[in-house]
Formats: C-alpha cells, sequence, structure tokens
C-alpha cells in the first residue's frame, strides 16, 4: 500500500467484518434481551420501584392531557420505540442533509469523507416503516390528538384547543404527511447516491452538476419536513403546546447528532487505517462544525426556553413545568443532563484548537452529543406519552442497543458497496491538500 | 513581536506570484538570513508555517476579553437588579438568572470583539497616530514584499541582495525608516 508520493493510495475498500457483524448480532440480541425482562418487570408490576407516585406534579400533569385512559405499560415500550426510531431517522437524513449543503456550497474538503454521510440514509426506510407501524399499533396510546371525541362538541372529551388543529392534526393527512417525509428524502438520497456511484465509475463533471441540482432540492424540500415532521413525530405528542421555535430546535437536534456521528464514524474509520486522505485539518474542520452547532443548538433551546419563561403564558409554561417538577420530578435529571451534555461539555472540550485535531477528544465530544441529544428527545417525547409511568431501565438501554446496532449494520453495509473514497469527485483534489 | 515602529535599514525584494514568495521564503531562510515580514495582498497558505511564526495567542487573548465581558455583565446585573434597586418584573424573583444570560451573552460578545478590535489595532502598529511601516504600496495590489532588517542580520548588504535575486525577486529596493 505504501505510496512513494505524499497523497496516499485512493482505493479503500471497507471489509464489514465477521466479527463485527457478531457483535453487532450480539448487541441486537442484548437489546431484545434486556427489552423483554424490561417488558416483563413491567407487566409483572415488579417495575413499580421506576414509577413514581405523583405527589407534586398532580397540578402540572392532570391539567393539561386531561382525559387520559389507564395507562398501559406497553405504552412505555411503544414510546421508546418512538423516541428511538425519531432519533435515528434524524441522524440518517442529516447525513442526506449533509452532503446536500456540501454540493450546494461546492465545499471541496468534505469530499474526502463523503461517502459517511452518504452511506447513512440507507437506514431512513426502516426508520419509516418502524414510525408508521409505531403509529397504526400504538398511536392511540402516543398522541392524544387521535382521540375522536376531542373534535365532537357532543362529547365531553370536546376539547376547542385541540379542535382547532384538526386540519393539521388528523390521520389520514398525517398518514400522507409520514409517508411524504420518508419518501422523499429516501428517492432523493436514492439520486445523489447513485450519481455519486456513477461517477466513482465514469467519471466527469456531469454526476457533480446533477448532484448539485438534487442536493438544492432536497434543501427546499427539507426545510419545509424538518420542520412540519419534528412537529409531527415530536411537538404533536403535546397537542395543546406549540412553539414557533420547535422545527428549529428539532432541527438543530438532529444536526449536530448526525455531525457527531460522522465525526465518530470517521475517526474510528481511521483508526482501523481506513480514510488515510482524512488528515487533521479534515478533523479540525468537523470538530468546528459539532462545536459550532452544539452552541447553535443551545441558542435555539434558549431561545424557545427564554421567550417562554419570560412571557410566563400558563399555556407555554405548562411544559417547562411538566419537565422541571412534573411527575414528581423524574424529568428534571435528564432536563438537566441534556444542557450539560449538549452544552457545557462540547464546549469546553472542543474549545482549544488541539482538541480539535485529536482523535480521543473527538471521540468524548461526539458521544457527549451522540448521548446528550438522545436525552434531549427524551425529554421531549416521554413527558407527554408515559408521563409518570417513565423512567430508565431495561426498556430503554435495550431499545438503544437495538436500534444503534441496526444503525450501525446499515451504515457498514452500505460502506462495504462502493469505495470509501470517492475518487472521481471533481473536488477531490481540493480535499487531498485540505490545510488550515 | 516585530519592531513595528523600527527605524533603520531594510532590503525589500519584491515577488510577482504568490508560490515564488513561498518558496522564496525557505531559501531565503535556507541561506542564513533573517526575515524581518513578508508582506502580501492576501492570505498565503503555508506562508505563516514557512516564516516559522510561533502559534498565535489570539485565542487566549479572545477568551479573556469574553471572560471580562461575562463577568461584568454578572456583576452589573447582579448589582444593578439584586442590590441597587431590587425591581419586579413579570413576577419573577429580583435576580432571576435566565432573564440575564441574553444580557451576559451579548458583553461577552461586546467585549470579546472590542478587545481584539484594540488587539489587532496595537498588535499590527496601527493608530491615529501612528505612521504606519510601509515597504512597497504595491503589496496591497498585485506584489509580495520580503523585508530584511539590515540591523539584524550579520550578512553584507550586497549579499542579501544576491540571495533576494536568486530566489526569485523581481526587484530589490532599499528602504530607510
Amino acid at each position: 500500500m505504501a505510496s512513494a508520493h505524499a497523497i496516499p493510495s485512493l482505493d479503500e475498500q471497507y471489509e464489514f467484518t465477521p466479527a463485527a457483524k457478531r457483535r453487532l448480532l450480539i448487541g441486537i440480541g442484548a437489546g431484545v434481551a434486556l427489552v423483554a425482562l424490561g417488558s416483563f418487570l413491567l407487566a409483572s408490576g415488579a417495575g413499580a420501584h421506576e414509577t413514581h407516585e405523583v405527589t407534586h406534579g398532580v397540578g402540572a400533569s392532570t391539567g393539561d392531557e386531561g382525559a387520559h385512559h389507564a395507562f398501559k405499560w406497553t405504552t412505555r415500550l411503544w414510546a421508546n420505540v418512538w423516541l428511538n426510531a425519531i432519533y435515528f431517522t434524524g441522524v440518517s437524513v442529516i447525513g442526506m442533509f449533509f452532503i446536500s449543503y456540501n454540493y450546494l456550497a461546492q465545499a471541496g474538503w468534505s469530499s474526502a469523507f463523503k461517502r459517511i454521510p452518504e452511506a447513512m440514509p440507507a437506514y431512513l426506510p426502516f426508520m419509516g416503516v418502524v414510525v408508521l407501524a409505531v403509529f397504526f399499533i400504538a398511536g392511540h396510546d402516543l398522541f392524544h390528538w387521535t382521540h375522536e371525541g376531542l373534535y365532537d362538541p357532543q362529547s365531553k372529551e370536546y376539547d376547542p384547543i385541540i379542535a382547532g388543529k384538526h386540519g393539521f392534526l388528523n390521520t389520514p393527512f398525517y398518514v400522507i404527511r409520514v409517508v411524504l417525509y420518508f419518501t422523499l428524502w429516501y428517492v432523493l438520497w436514492r439520486m445523489l447516491r447513485n450519481y455519486s456511484l456513477q461517477e466513482d465509475l465514469y467519471g466527469g463533471t456531469d454526476y457533480y452538476e446533477k448532484s448539485i441540482k438534487f442536493g438544492t432540492a432536497f434543501l427546499v424540500v427539507f426545510a419545509v419536513t424538518s420542520s412540519t415532521s419534528a412537529w409531527d413525530f415530536v411537538m404533536s405528542i403535546d397537542s395543546h403546546w406549540f412553539s414557533t421555535m420547535f422545527g428549529w430546535y428539532t432541527l438543530a437536534s438532529w444536526h449536530v447528532t448526525g455531525l457527531a456521528v460522522i465525526t465518530l464514524t470517521v475517526v474510528t474509520l481511521k483508526e482501523r487505517g481506513y480514510l488515510k486522505i482524512v488528515n487533521e485539518s479534515h478533523l479540525h474542520d468537523l470538530g468546528k462544525f459539532m462545536f459550532a452547532f452544539s452552541i447553535f443548538w443551545t441558542y435555539v433551546w434558549f431561545a424557545q426556553f427564554m421567550l417562554i419563561y419570560y412571557a410566563n403564558l400558563p399555556e407555554e409554561t405548562i411544559y417547562y413545568r411538566e419537565r422541571f417538577s412534573g411527575f414528581g420530578g423524574i424529568y428534571l435529571a435528564p432536563f438537566f443532563i441534556n444542557l450539560l451534555l449538549n452544552f457545557a461539555f462540547p464546549f469546553l472540550v472542543l474549545m482549544t484548537r488541539d482538541a480539535k485535531r485529536t482523535y480521543i477528544f473527538l471521540k468524548i465530544a461526539a458521544w457527549g452529543i451522540i448521548v446528550g441529544h438522545y436525552f434531549d428527545f427524551y425529554t421531549n417525547i416521554m413527558p407527554g406519552t408515559v408521563g409518570e409511568h417513565g423512567g430508565f431501565g431495561p426498556i430503554e438501554f435495550g431499545m438503544i442497543l437495538i436500534f444503534a446496532c441496526g444503525f450501525i449494520w446499515t451504515l457498514s453495509t452500505q460502506l462495504t458497496k462502493a469505495n470509501l473514497i470517492p475518487k472521481n469527485h471533481p473536488m477531490l483534489e481540493e480535499a487531498l491538500h485540505h490545510d488550515i | 513581536m516585530a519592531d513595528v515602529n523600527g527605524n533603520g535599514k531594510f532590503l525589500v525584494g519584491i515577488y510577482d506570484d504568490d508560490d515564488v514568495v513561498l518558496k522564496a521564503v525557505k531559501d531565503v531562510k535556507q541561506a542564513g538570513v533573517r526575515i524581518h515580514e513578508v508582506y502580501t495582498p492576501f492570505p498565503i497558505h503555508g506562508l505563516d508555517v514557512a516564516l516559522g511564526h510561533p502559534r498565535t495567542r489570539l485565542g487566549i487573548a479572545a477568551f479573556l476579553f469574553a471572560l471580562s465581558g461575562t463577568t461584568t455583565a454578572l456583576l452589573l446585573t447582579a448589582y444593578t437588579e439584586a442590590f441597587d434597586w431590587p425591581m419586579i418584573v413579570g413576577g419573577k424573583d429580583s435576580y432571576s438568572f435566565p432573564v440575564y444570560i441574553p444580557v451576559i451573552f451579548e458583553l461577552t460578545v461586546l467585549f470579546c470583539a472590542l478587545g481584539m478590535v484594540g488587539t489587532f489595532l496595537v498588535s499590527n502598529g496601527l493608530g491615529p497616530a501612528v505612521k504606519p511601516l510601509m515597504f512597497d504600496l504595491r503589496t496591497t495590489d498585485n506584489k509580495f514584499a520580503m523585508a530584511i532588517d539590515l540591523s539584524k542580520n550579520k550578512l553584507a548588504e550586497g549579499d542579501i541582495e544576491q540571495i533576494l535575486r536568486s530566489s526569485g525577486a523581481a526587484e530589490v529596493n532599499v528602504k530607510q525608516f
């Protein structure tokens, strides 16, 4: 492999080893076992130590989604599936987002590792199926707005506020939207992926030009769908509440998580001897990306919190009241873990130039962000779905394992399907000499 | 930091091309000449490394300026809102921290920005009454100038001129401040 030139070989074939496959299968198996254990504990009532008695939180919880049915333990199971599906939907689609804006900006440096974000959206179809399946199986338990009585003025369940949102929040339109998101994201990704693979074979700049067009088309689509999907997937759980920042907020959360996943994958591949052309400057830029967008996420988080805190309108502050002191205060810890891991931690770890060029600091920061944003979605989804029956037990751990191992599996499979370096990418020359 | 108000005699090599000047820096240093500074119309990648400049400490300066802004904002808001004239706005306690985060943020940015402007002026020897060292006016347009401080070099003027010329300088001028 040693080359006489300063530039390493451009031919790199990623190998998805049987050992790695075995580890992932063990991970999925362990996840399934944990979920089964957690479900068994919940179903048999032994998990009661995790369900806190509601003492202080009554005022916060009953006022909002008043007409809750008796709690079923399966709701917690489905809420966990939903949480992970939304989290990994975001991570996957950010791969597409990343390559699209890099095409639009005609960025050169990112072409060195572009196969990694390019491989991420392969998980989207699975997530689409999971999201739709959960909605059909347990939508009634997770989404208060799916209750028919809310829209019937004769019903005692009638809720004028939610009835006013009926034009948007109704099952047919919801399903159409969800199908549309996944179809649009997947099809546009498929186009870009195909162009990229054909470029490897035939070269030339035609594929690059086409990729810019379709990447831009995706950005236009994503500008709308990132917001609306955030409302559909997360915000509509708290049917009464709304925040005009929510689309941005979820996009920021997804984006920084996706960047952390890209960085972690690049560093891991480099440690295993792949991606030789990626140098310290590429890593530095990825570090800056994570640093900048963790601050951006904090900015949006705070902009949303600040307005609600200052204005102090009961129908808005209920959202934070549920997370601070509602449901026996069980969401207070995730709430602050979220802020700590997603702002303070990457801010301090990635501040210096040297940290952004060192594997271990990048990995620590990326893991912090990846775990932190799980808690971000946890604090957004759990209080509205399981309320005081939430917690952090075998089900949560197991579900993360299943989804994460699945994600790594599809990512690795995609990486084997093409040369790890897009060797005919017109901007590759620039990436090879990237120096900052 | 270079002696920006330096007086003395300089040799100024004028180059036409950024690649040539980058290579010339290495060659001239190789020949044992101490380079005062290189002036270019645009940043050249790797020039700072070639010149052997130490790592910039601007980041530390920026951090300290920002920290002074954060401290000022914390003290200002705490003093005015909690001690000097406690006020209840919007039903909040007289010192409710989240309210002041925007103020703290803004003053942090402001102090950092102003501090860095000041740092820029000082470190580049710019200011209302300061006459800047201008080795060649064409470096603001399309030429690259390498300045050699003769008082800091042991080699003879003629030798240095020869070195500059053989490194690709289109012309070599003498500049006296």
